[in-house]
């Protein structure tokens, strides 16, 4: 593979040229959906126009300061998908709701946490530090939802909610970065011992017993949440990350098998033991069965109306704010693919999905290109949750696989989805900084506590030479 | 390691792409089997709570959509005057479809028509919310309330009113009608229970093209004569001055059935009639002798000039029926039953006046029209229909001569309670027997004979000769008087 240019490039200027284009898309739907109606240009556009645009530049202009080779794209992208999920939530807003407006509210504080993480973090190795922390953190995120007290019970048939005040919120969102940072600490300390030692049988190389107590540990993770919270998509997110994760520490094809095996297995009983799971299937494969279609709760009138909506969209769909997306229950949250669908059509659709392509190949593209193997396999481990997420929720509306209550990314209305997105938003920037950035040599500041660190240098070994680049 | 991630990547990638192929399929390849699926309400909520553009009568709508208030369903369709209109709108309902001209002009009023085409690229750039363009009547309000007004409640019957020379039609009304507004309900049980209540009335097919004016073929009696006197004199073998056989019974080789002269009028006075005493008194013989003179085939085919059997034109945009025309394979009673628009000859009340209507209009019929304009949502016109010949039924001298005659039916003859003082009316009553003891009591005729601006066809089924004659004359002539004193 020959050379190319290797001084690198910060390209802030061309991440400014993308950024406006994506503010055009975001306010520019948000303009097209009022405009035949009294909501054209209602204080509501223009608050959420200008503080959109002004968060944005904001962001583009701590980048410049503190990560300035960050990959130009990312930010960009996201913009243009949080703008356009602003849009049509608006769009649904019926007069007096102000779901909208509330949606911006959480987008300011999750571009505000996600800079905060740029601005302190500074490196994202630092998190390495936390490994273990991270496990105790995920661990109270899950469970939370099922402490008395704090707990908003039973919400559409899925304990994930915590109360905080007069708020919800969705803890299980912040723990798929809390899990990432754990596996991605303990792999890359442990990833030599993982792979050396094992049994071969085949042409797979099975590891030991003992090294697969990670793996047990999020498999039970998974079940757990499969049981205890109910929540069918967080349970299979959770592994899908995991199982990345452990195949990009170890090269091992055995190990996907292993978890694939594992999945299945725990699938099938979960599916044979749990209502709610067959109640998920059943409404899947039999979404257009009268009797399925109305049950309550566990029907496919949600999932059938959904498909409704986007076949009511065709190739081109009906124009933002000329279709019925508000026929569908959730239309502005689990259903708003099928919303964007119904008025943007086959084409619009297909572009929000290869937005978020684009993004997470980005995130892919940074851990190929940071040199640190806690790097490659945080920014891979969030990337493929991205990437899994929304095909779980996509796969969900259009009724590939059983629908599950996920959220869609940036899309969606929701706090918690909004700021641990932009969380993973914030720490891709973060990796594709030192991915692009100069080589740099200097070794991190000692930790203040040695102990706590994996590595008490702090400094990390190149994993592999970056001629794959 | 690098290698592991880009086999995750591909691995996502792979994902994506299940995903845009259900996307695809959902969108494109399964999309018309989503919108057929009888859950979707989509189509008709688009349609149906849509605002839909009005069908106006006289600068009033007689079909219009209203804001509702409500999110879901933001427009409801309503008709102002819904039992006088109903076969001429139809309705349009959220689970029955749509009838009338609601459906025949539903592209139209949802906006969707081609000729609309300009506006929907403007509502594209414009955002607006698409709206249909609105459909403006021929018919005369006045004309229409009297003419729905003259039939009796109870009675089953029709009237059309046109101007012969240009086709346009001023009024339509038949009894028994319905209210649309109870088929267009948003209450879908509403809807069904209505719908079932009108399906047990007799006279009230929901279907156009089997009821009305339009749609209900009638034994249409002796209305028919018109056909076999335009035959006789193009024949050539027939003038003015014929003088033709007028027993009072027609006799038939091998079968004892004799055809008798009609009992009401004054035919039983002589044995030979001229055409004009003929026609005046109705007498049955003369013409059945004709059709067994000039044959089958020849008055089929000016029964075929006249319209009988054959398209009306795309101006009327209802539904209609054409019939059968004159009947095949006749041996001679039938031929002579035939002729005198007995046993199987069929017409609407429509096709009897665009007879009418032809004699008056110099032996040339125009195209039957409903729509005046269309208008856009802004009111521009975008299509004003004009006058168009749909064919020539005869000669301009021989409908002159039937004029003549008819003037005298109504001056000297049978149908003189139609006459209208100052105004020579031409007419021409019919009787057609049920077999049941009722009958179907015919006028159709116009006015004035020497410069038609209206022709009438009343019908009026089911009814005892007396009954008959008080309602089909009288309320010619007031339907008559209505139109010329406007």
């Amino acid at each position: 593979m020959s050379q190319l240019s290797t001084t690198p490039k910060p390209r802030r200027n061309v991440e400014l040229a993308l950024l406006v284009l994506a503010l055009a898309v975001g306010i520019g739907a948000n303009m097209m959906v009022g405009v035949d109606k009294e909501k054209a240009f209602d204080s509501d556009f223009w608050f959420q126009s200008s503080l959109l645009a002004v968060a944005a530049l904001v962001f583009h202009a701590v980048l410049r300061f503190r990560a300035k080779y960050a990959d130009p794209v990312i930010l960009p992208l996201v913009v243009a998908l949080n703008g356009l999920g602003l849009a049509m939530i608006h769009r649904l807003d019926a007069p007096g709701d102000d779901t909208g407006n509330n949606q911006l509210r959480w987008t300011l504080i999750a571009m505000a946490v996600a800079i905060a993480v740029i601005w302190f973090l500074k490196d994202h190795r630092i998190l390495r530090r936390f490994t273990f922390i991270s496990l105790a953190a995920s661990a109270l995120l899950l469970i939370l939802p099922l402490v008395p007290g704090i707990s908003a019970g039973e919400i559409l048939g899925a304990r994930v909610w915590i109360r905080l005040g007069p708020m919800t919120f969705q803890p299980g969102e912040v723990a798929k970065i809390t899990l990432a940072i754990f596996f991605a600490g303990y792999l890359s300390s442990n990833r030599d011992l993982i792979l050396l030692a094992g049994r071969k049988i085949g042409p797979l190389q099975f590891p030991r017993f003992k090294d697969m107590g990670p793996m047990i540990t999020a498999w039970l993770v998974s079940i757990g949440v499969l049981i205890f919270q109910r929540d069918l998509g967080s349970s299979v997110l959770f592994f899908g990350l995991f199982i990345v994760m452990i195949y990009v520490a170890t090269s091992r094809i055995s190990w996907v098998v292993i978890g694939v095996a594992l999945i299945l297995g725990g699938g099938f009983v979960a599916s044979n033991v749990f209502s709610h799971v067959q109640l998920r299937i059943d409404g899947w494969l039999n979404a257009f069965t009268p009797e399925v279609y109305d049950r309550s709760p566990g029907g496919s009138g949600q999932i059938v109306q959904g498909l409704f909506g986007m076949a009511n969209g065709g190739l081109v769909g009906t124009g933002l704010g000329q279709g019925r997306p508000d026929l569908v229950p959730f239309a502005n949250s689990d259903m708003i693919i099928a919303s964007l669908g119904e008025e943007l059509g086959l084409i619009g659709l297909f572009a929000v999905v290869l937005m978020y392509l684009l993004f997470f190949t980005r995130g892919f593209r940074a851990a190929l290109g940071t040199r640190d193997a806690f790097g490659k396999l945080l920014a891979c481990g969030l990337s493929f949750a991205v990437a899994l997420q929304c095909f779980v929720v996509i796969g969900g509306v259009t009724r590939l696989i059983p629908l599950t209550g996920l959220t869609t990314p940036f899309l969606a209305a929701g706090g918690s989805s909004l700021l641990a997105n932009w969380i993973i938003v914030g720490l891709l920037l973060l990796i594709s900084h030192t991915a692009r950035a100069p080589v740099n040599t200097t070794p991190l500041p000692p930790a203040k506590d040695p102990a706590k660190a994996p590595n008490a240098t702090g400094i990390d070994t190149p994993t592999e030479a970056v001629k794959h680049l | 390691m690098n290698q592991a991630i880009r086999h995750s990547w591909v691995a996502a990638v792979a994902l994506f792409a299940l995903i845009f192929g259900a996307i695809s399929y959902v969108q494109v390849v399964g999309a018309d089997e989503l919108k057929a699926n009888p859950w979707n309400q989509r189509a008709i909520l688009q349609n149906y709570c849509s605002d839909r553009g009005a069908i106006i009568v006289g600068g009033t709508p007689v079909a219009e959509s209203v804001e509702t208030g409500s999110e879901t369903c933001k427009f409801q369709r309503t008709y102002p005057q819904g039992e006088l209109y109903a076969g001429i709108t139809g309705y349009f309902s959220q689970n029955f479809g749509a009838t009338g001209l609601e459906r025949a002009m539903g592209e139209v009023l949802t906006g969707d028509s081609d000729q609309l085409f300009l506006d929907r690229v403007g509502q594209l750039f414009l955002g607006n919310q698409p709206k249909g363009a609105s459909v403006e009547l021929t018919i005369d309000p006045e004309i229409q309330q009297l003419a729905y007004s003259l039939i009796p409640d109870g009675q089953r019957g029709s009237i059309v009113v046109t101007n012969p020379k240009t086709g346009a039609i001023l009024a339509m009304a038949s009894k028994p009608s319905y209210d649309p507004n109870t088929v267009a309900t948003q209450d879908p049980t509403a809807e069904s229970n209505s719908i079932n209540e009108l399906l047990k009335v007799p006279g009230i097919n929901l279907n156009q093209n089997v009821s009305g004016p339009t749609g209900e073929l009638l034994a249409p009696g002796s209305v028919y004569k018109l056909v076999d006197t335009a035959a006789a004199l193009a024949s050539g073998k027939y003038n003015a001055d014929s003088v033709l056989p007028n027993p009072a019974e027609m006799p038939f080789d091998g079968i004892s059935y004799k055809l008798p002269n009609y009992a009401g009028g004054n035919c039983y006075t002589r044995d030979t009639a001229s055409f004009a005493f003929a026609l005046q008194q109705s007498c049955n013989t003369p013409f059945a002798s004709i059709a067994l003179d000039l044959g089958r085939d020849a008055i089929a085919n000016q029964a075929q000039k006249f319209g009988f059997g054959e398209d009306v034109g795309d101006q009327l945009k209802l539904g209609y029926a054409r019939g059968n025309g004159f009947p095949d394979d006749l041996d001679a009673p039938g031929l002579a039953q035939s002729a005198i628009g007995q046993k199987d000859v069929r017409a609407t009340p429509l096709q009897v006046n665009m007879m009418t209507s032809a004699i008056a209009n110099d032996g040339v019929q125009m195209r039957p029209n409903l729509i005046k304009t269309l208008r856009s949502p802004d009111l521009r016109v975008i299509n004003e229909p004009q006058p168009e010949q749909l064919r020539t039924s005869t000669t301009p001298e021989i409908s002159n001569q039937i004029t003549d005659w008819m003037v005298s039916a109504v001056s000297e003859g049978i149908a003189n309670r139609a006459a209208v003082p100052g105004v020579q009316v031409a007419g021409k009553t019919g009787t057609a027997e049920l077999g049941n003891g009722t009958n179907n009591s015919w006028f159709t005729g116009f006015a004035p004979a020497n410069n038609p601006q209206v022709s009438v066809t009343i019908v009026m089924e089911g009814v005892d000769i007396y009954t008959g004659a008080q309602l089909t004359s009288p309320n010619a002539k007031k339907i008559f008087e209505a139109v010329l004193n406007k």
